[in-house]
């Protein structure tokens, strides 16, 4: 871990190195009145004024949907053909916030719990986090309530906290982010002792997460998940802009003697998640399918894998057609 | 928007219904409430950000109970409502609608004849935005068109919030949760996602009231509501309804003419 | 075009059985010459014929579709084809407002007296499909995953 700075032209000139390089760049970009992550090839088609992407990085770092294996029956033998990790390509994903870069924490402690899981592995093997710490935020953003906060470092592999002189403190924190680094060194300078603090939104924290652990302990019966899942009409929304969601659905794809075994996205609140082959469905209401989401998240997560499931980014929020605002929702069970 | 919330406790207080559906002030526009008792009647609001279909709720037996209930419709909900009346799915003698007419003057319509008669006296009117991306569109041609929608649908990642938001979409079993034969790939792929859209348009034919939920609901901006209400449009002619006014029995995929359209067969 | 003179077209004919199956049989036992391109589906109805079908033709390669049965008021189930037709108008209309070319489906009415017309029908969708070329297009994002391009990059 060294931090550095870096002028403004010396970031134009590290991005095109890092273009150059040949590892593909997703960045913010505006598109059809959307922000997203997309594919860029020039700093200039990264958006600047904006307080968060539609998606989390989740959606640019694995796919939606992913061939796990395919297979293929000639004369009487099964082929099989194993997903490789190595056409993954690598990947720099480009002015990151700190909530995004904090969700693969939880993501792995999800996808590794009881084994390995190649395809998340090889993903995150392949990618490096640039993040971009926080200067302003909005009404949904709460990641000082779950551990985090605007100028996080937490699975970043390098993080800028911008100057106004266009420049920015560059902390370099992983052996990955000293790679990106080296691919230009010139243009890290001297740290110029300039603290980050000082760039960063205030945000204070809207609840105590030993609180909320300590409320949610003792409501698995309680009557409030009926009352603020009323009105969720239990479309995937939330899940799908999450970063630390990691439902999944297998699908087989099968044409004649040939196959392929899919996973794709999947959420926790459709009610044919749970639905079993019998007709039986133990979340059959949106309303334990509410709770079982924020459980999920603020209970079992930490209980069992040590990691909160929530990173404060607040894009459920912002993405619910029916304003189920978590923040919202979390604050009045911590006051209950 | 006080008389509403009057009127509103009142019905609940003498147990006229158990529920009223109705919009409270949420974090960024109104959001959808069901007022379960009067104390909560309190809370009601409407105007013209009102603009969720509540309608939705209304097919939904665990929300909306056994009982009598009320509603809360702007315009547009009346219409969906008027379509689930034909289609069999709500029953007069267990809903009440409660309306703000244009004068602001509270409005209570108690039969289906009565919201079929209010809902006359409104015209379906493109709003800018529709106007503004449908013209678009018209002038496109079929490549471009093909392009323009292949784009849009490479953002859907099947979440299924159209769905979800449709008060029209009722399905206890959606053709995507079919399985024998999978009729749609259940992953998002362009492919997939399209033919889930042209699958949702059809089952929308002659039954979308151009309510716009849809595409409200969109996470990813997608102008889905366009499809169903370019369809409903185009489709007025052909199947003689005039888009916005009331339903009538019969949607047109269940009915037909002996003169219907037929110069593209050959 | 001249360039297409090497491209089969590849084409799906769903047809009731009542009709036009009959009537393609008496193309047959006629010993009418007619283009081989075409591969028949045979269903009981044209009110049968989910839209979905047609989808999944292009889907899987094909060029071009015939849709046809029994002419109005000759339903074997009376008014099958009233409804088919029904849904025939709403369903060009949706495939136009997305882009796809409808013109690669031939929706037609052939009786089971019509061994002549089906022929016609057969040649006459065989020359247009071939002047417009494989159905690329839309073959083209079927195998999305295989291309490795689910990523969004193109």
């Amino acid at each position: 871990m060294e931090t550095k700075y870096i002028s403004q032209s010396g970031i134009e000139q590290w991005f095109n190195a890092i273009i150059t390089s040949g590892k593909r760049v997703y960045a913010p970009v505006n598109s059809r009145g959307q922000i997203d992550f997309k594919l860029v090839k020039n700093l200039n088609e990264v958006s600047s004024e904006y307080i968060q992407t539609t998606q989390s990085i989740k959606a640019s770092v694995y796919p939606k949907a992913e061939v796990l294996f395919s297979y293929e029956k000639v004369n009487g033998k099964v082929n099989l053909t194993d997903f490789d990790p190595e056409s993954v390509p690598e990947t720099v994903m480009w002015k990151v916030h700190p909530c995004d870069a904090a969700g693969f924490k939880p993501l792995s402690a999800i996808f590794n719990w009881d084994g390995a899981d190649k395809l998340h592995n090889a993903h995150l093997a392949k990618t490096s986090l640039v993040s971009f710490s926080c200067a302003s935020a909005d009404e949904s953003c709460f990641c000082t309530s779950v551990n985090g906060s605007p100028g996080n470092t937490a699975g970043s592999d390098i993080q800028l906290t911008m100057l106004p002189d266009g420049g920015a403190i560059a902390e370099i924190l992983t052996s990955r982010g000293g790679e990106l680094a080296a691919l230009l060194p010139s243009v890290f300078e001297a740290d110029k002792g300039v603290k980050k603090e000082k760039y960063l939104v205030d945000l204070p924290a809207r609840f105590s997460l030993e609180e909320v652990n300590t409320k949610l302990s003792k409501a698995f019966n309680s009557t409030v998940w009926k009352e603020q899942s009323e009105r969720c009409i239990g479309c995937g929304a939330c899940a799908f802009v999450c970063p630390t969601c990691a439902c999944f659905d297998i699908q087989e794809d099968v044409h004649g003697s040939k196959g392929r075994r899919i996973r794709c996205w999947d959420a926790c609140g459709f009610a044919m998640f749970t639905l079993h082959t019998s007709g039986h469905n133990p979340r059959e209401h949106q309303s334990q399918r509410w709770r079982q989401r924020i459980l999920h998240k603020f209970s079992y997560m930490p209980e069992r894998l040590g990691v909160v499931g929530c990173t404060g980014c607040g894009r459920c929020s912002r993405a619910c057609p029916v304003d189920m605002n978590i923040l919202e929702h979390i604050t009045s069970i911590a006051q209950q | 928007m006080e008389k509403i919330r009057e009127r509103a406790a009142t019905l609940l207080a003498e147990g006229v219904v158990t529920l009223v559906l109705g919009y409270e002030e949420g974090t960024k526009r109104p959001r959808p409430l069901f007022c379960r008792n009067s104390e909560s009647a309190r809370k009601l609001i409407f105007d013209s950000r009102c603009i969720h279909n509540l309608a939705v709720y209304l097919t939904k037996k665990e929300l909306v109970g056994k009982d009598r209930f009320a509603v809360i419709a702007p315009i547009a909900t009346l219409r969906s409502i008027m379509q689930l009346y034909v289609e069999n799915q709500l029953s007069e003698d267990k809903l009440l609608v409660l309306t703000v007419d244009p004068s602001g003057e509270l409005r209570e319509l108690v039969t289906f004849e009565d919201i079929a008669g209010y809902v006359e006296q409104f015209e379906l009117k493109r709003g800018e935005r529709e106007q503004e991306i449908l013209s678009k569109i018209d002038e496109m041609s079929r490549e471009e068109r093909w392009k323009f929608w292949m784009e849009e649908m490479s953002h859907c990642f099947k979440c299924y919030a159209c769905r979800s938001a449709c008060p029209l979409c009722y399905c206890s079993k959606c053709v995507v949760e079919v399985n024998r034969p999978q009729w749609i790939n259940p992953w998002p792929a362009p492919l997939a996602n399209m033919e889930w859209h042209i699958n949702r348009a059809m089952h929308m034919v002659g039954r979308c009231t151009a309510c716009g939920a849809c595409g409200d609901a969109c996470p990813v901006g997608i102008p889905i509501d366009l499809i169903t209400r370019k369809m409903m449009e185009d489709m007025a002619p052909e199947f003689g309804y005039i888009p916005g006014q009331p339903a009538k029995k019969g949607n047109a995929l269940s009915t037909w003419k002996l003169d219907d359209r037929e110069q593209f067969i050959r | 075009m001249s360039s297409n003179t090497d491209f089969e077209p590849k084409i799906i004919a769903f047809v009731c059985n009542w009709c036009t199956y009959a009537g393609a049989d008496l193309t047959g036992t006629s010993r009418l010459k007619y283009a081989t391109n075409v591969k028949i589906v045979r269903f009981p109805c044209t009110g049968r014929i989910d839209f979905l079908l047609l989808l999944k033709s292009f889907a899987q390669g094909a060029d071009g579709i015939i849709v046809s049965g029994c002419h109005p008021n000759d339903c074997h189930y009376t008014s099958g084809n009233f409804h088919a037709r029904r849904r025939w108008i709403a369903f060009r209309s949706i495939l136009d407002l997305m882009g796809v070319d409808i013109r690669r489906i031939q929706y037609s009415w052939v009786s089971a007296a019509e061994g002549s017309k089906w022929a016609d029908l057969v040649n006459h969708t065989v020359a247009d499909i071939r002047s417009l070329g494989p159905y690329q297009e839309y073959q083209k994002i079927a195998d999305y995953l295989e291309k490795g391009g689910y990523h969004g990059e193109d």
